[in-house]
């Protein structure tokens, strides 16, 4: 292998071309970039970066060693399309650069509402969009969050700790009901009302109000909430629509095998844009978990390079935190529906518990804590002793 | 001196927080006891709840290792390393030294050492 071409240039693609120079790859690099940025790190944008506590310099994922990892940074460029024939990566300029590896990292982008968007309707993905809504947060103006996910809940905790006004909408019972089940989610309500922040779970957005300007937005239960502002938080797609047409298989984002090869030889796929088997789960994840974008890379770069990669017993399980109204959540595993939670430690009550997660047969499947970092650590690895590789 | 308590009280792979001017994460590997500056230098974090792995300690939330001796990061996420203070034994009561001032200057990281005691 003489050239790779990495797409997109953030968590993921830096990752991968790390990994390429650590595993003894000496040819050429080129990694092509959507945003005008050199790589930096998303989770503080619904934390600290938005709460104004930290600065921009300080998201740069880039440290000092990396100056020396001597790739062709092609920042403020698109990849409009692959040709896995001519093995060329396409720009929108119709630039092609041709390699013998291809690194997909192109990450997701928020999903948007159909139609025209008024004035204060936001969402949350990248340092432009961050600066965007910290400019807007203003104490006392009045916020309302659709969508009580990881992003929307930790906007809403960001800005009740500036002293604005929040309500979340959230069409499922309790938050995060998906990822942390109904138990642990009506912990998470109470979270929200630990700083006074209004949860109406069970509804949907009907619709917004307002002409230019939102001022309000209607429920599926037929209230109207008055907003200044607006923030959507209701997932992300993978950027892939890119590669249509271009041989690699596509069923939510790009379908890799459990190391990260997609259906064309000698292309892979890693971080957010890649639906992958893992170990430990019955059907392919998309993951779009920071921790994931740094280790999916490895093995990629890995699999591409056709070199060996043993990594610990417990980096095959997912793993998540979210920073929400003083308190750190931590998971790990994979939590199947009609599992069953037992608290092992702690409080509850308190926010301060680690709890263990079984699947229907009653077999250990995920590790839940709240403020218990160093127990989480512990029993993070010990689940991955406790599962199978076949399980 | 700062008083991190009797030797008996901190087995074998523990590790104790206690507070000098910042909060210090202090670290019991096979008998030799190693001191640091207990937040991350990356974000938010308490390395004495890290995992210990022979004389380097992963963070607990984005998993950067630091060398307990000298306190460097053995790479990505962390970019700078923490700061090392000197542990003093009397008695079978462990001590630390608390390293004054901001400690690291810049031009360590990415050189050749980040010791400095
Ligand atoms: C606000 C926020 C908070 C988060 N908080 C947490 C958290 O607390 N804990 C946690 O575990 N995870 C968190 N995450 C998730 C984590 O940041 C992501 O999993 C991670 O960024 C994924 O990295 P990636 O490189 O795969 O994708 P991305 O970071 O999305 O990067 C993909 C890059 O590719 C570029 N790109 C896309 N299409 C093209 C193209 N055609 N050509 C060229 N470039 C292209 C994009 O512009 C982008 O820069 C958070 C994410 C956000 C947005
Ligand atoms: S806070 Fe320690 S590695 Fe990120």
């Amino acid at each position: 292998m003489r050239a790779v071409t990495v797409v997109g240039a953030s968590l993921a693609g830096l990752t991968a071309v790390r990994a390429l120079r650590d595993q003894g790859f000496d040819g050429r690099i080129t990694v092509v970039g959507e945003e005008p940025h050199a790589p930096y790190d998303r989770p503080p944008l619904s934390k600290e970066f938005l709460a104004g506590t930290v600065s921009e310099a300080d998201l740069a994922l880039e440290t000092p060693e990396d100056t020396s990892l001597g790739a062709d940074w092609r920042l403020g460029r698109t990849a409009a399309s692959l040709d896995t024939a001519g093995r060329a990566v396409v720009l929108d300029d119709g630039e092609r650069i041709v390699s013998d590896g291809v690194v997909l990292a192109t990450g997701a982008r928020a999903r948007c509402l159909p139609g025209q968007a008024l004035d204060g309707v936001h969402t949350l993905r990248t340092l432009d969009d961050a600066i965007a809504l910290r400019k807007v947060l203003v104490p006392g103006s009045r916020l309302v969050v659709i969508g009580a996910g990881f992003i929307g809940s930790e906007i809403a905790s960001t800005a009740a700790g500036m002293g604005l006004r929040a309500d979340v909408v959230e069409t499922e019972p309790v938050p995060l009901r998906k990822p942390l089940g109904l138990e642990m989610g009506r912990l998470c309500s109470r979270l929200h009302a630990t700083k006074n922040v209004r949860l109406h779970t069970g509804a949907g957005l009907a619709g917004l109000v307002g002409t230019t300007r939102v001022t309000g937005v209607k429920l599926t239960d037929g209230r109207e909430l008055p907003a200044d502002v607006v923030v959507l938080g209701i997932g992300a797609s993978p950027c892939v629509d890119w590669l249509i047409g271009s041989g690699v298989e596509l069923v939510n984002g790009v379908r890799t095998d459990a190391r990260g090869l997609t259906t064309v030889p000698g292309v892979v796929a890693v971080g957010d844009c890649a639906n992958s088997d893992r170990a430990h789960a019955s059907e392919p994840v998309r993951l779009e978990h920071w921790t994931n974008a740094v280790q999916q890379p490895i093995a990629a770069v890995a699999a591409l390079l056709d070199r060996e990669h043993n990594p610990p017993a417990h980096h095959a399980l997912p793993y998540f935190w979210s920073d929400q109204y003083g308190h750190r959540i931590q998971f790990a595993g994979h939590r199947t529906e009609g599992s069953t939670v037992e608290v092992l430690e702690g409080d509850v009550d308190s926010f301060d518990f680690l709890a263990l997660y079984r699947d229907r047969d009653g077999n250990p499947e995920a590790v839940l804590a709240v403020d218990r970092a160093r127990s989480f650590g512990r029993w993070r690895r010990q689940l991955a002793g406790l599962l199978s590789p076949a399980h | 001196m700062i008083l991190v308590g009797a030797v008996s009280e901190i087995p074998v792979g523990e590790s104790v927080r206690v507070q000098g001017q910042v909060a210090i994460a202090v670290f019991n590997v096979d008998g030799e006891f190693y001191a640091i500056d207990d937040t991350c230098t990356h974000q938010d974090a308490s390395l004495s709840d890290g995992w210990l792995e022979g004389c380097a300690v992963e963070c607990p939330l984005h998993a950067a290792c630091f060398d307990l001796r000298t306190g460097r990061p053995s790479g990505p996420p962390a970019r700078k390393p923490v700061r090392t203070h000197e542990v003093v034994l009397v008695d079978d009561q462990v001590y630390v030294h608390e390293t004054i001032g901001t400690g690291v200057p810049a031009e360590v990281v990415g050189a050749g050492s980040g010791e400095i005691r």
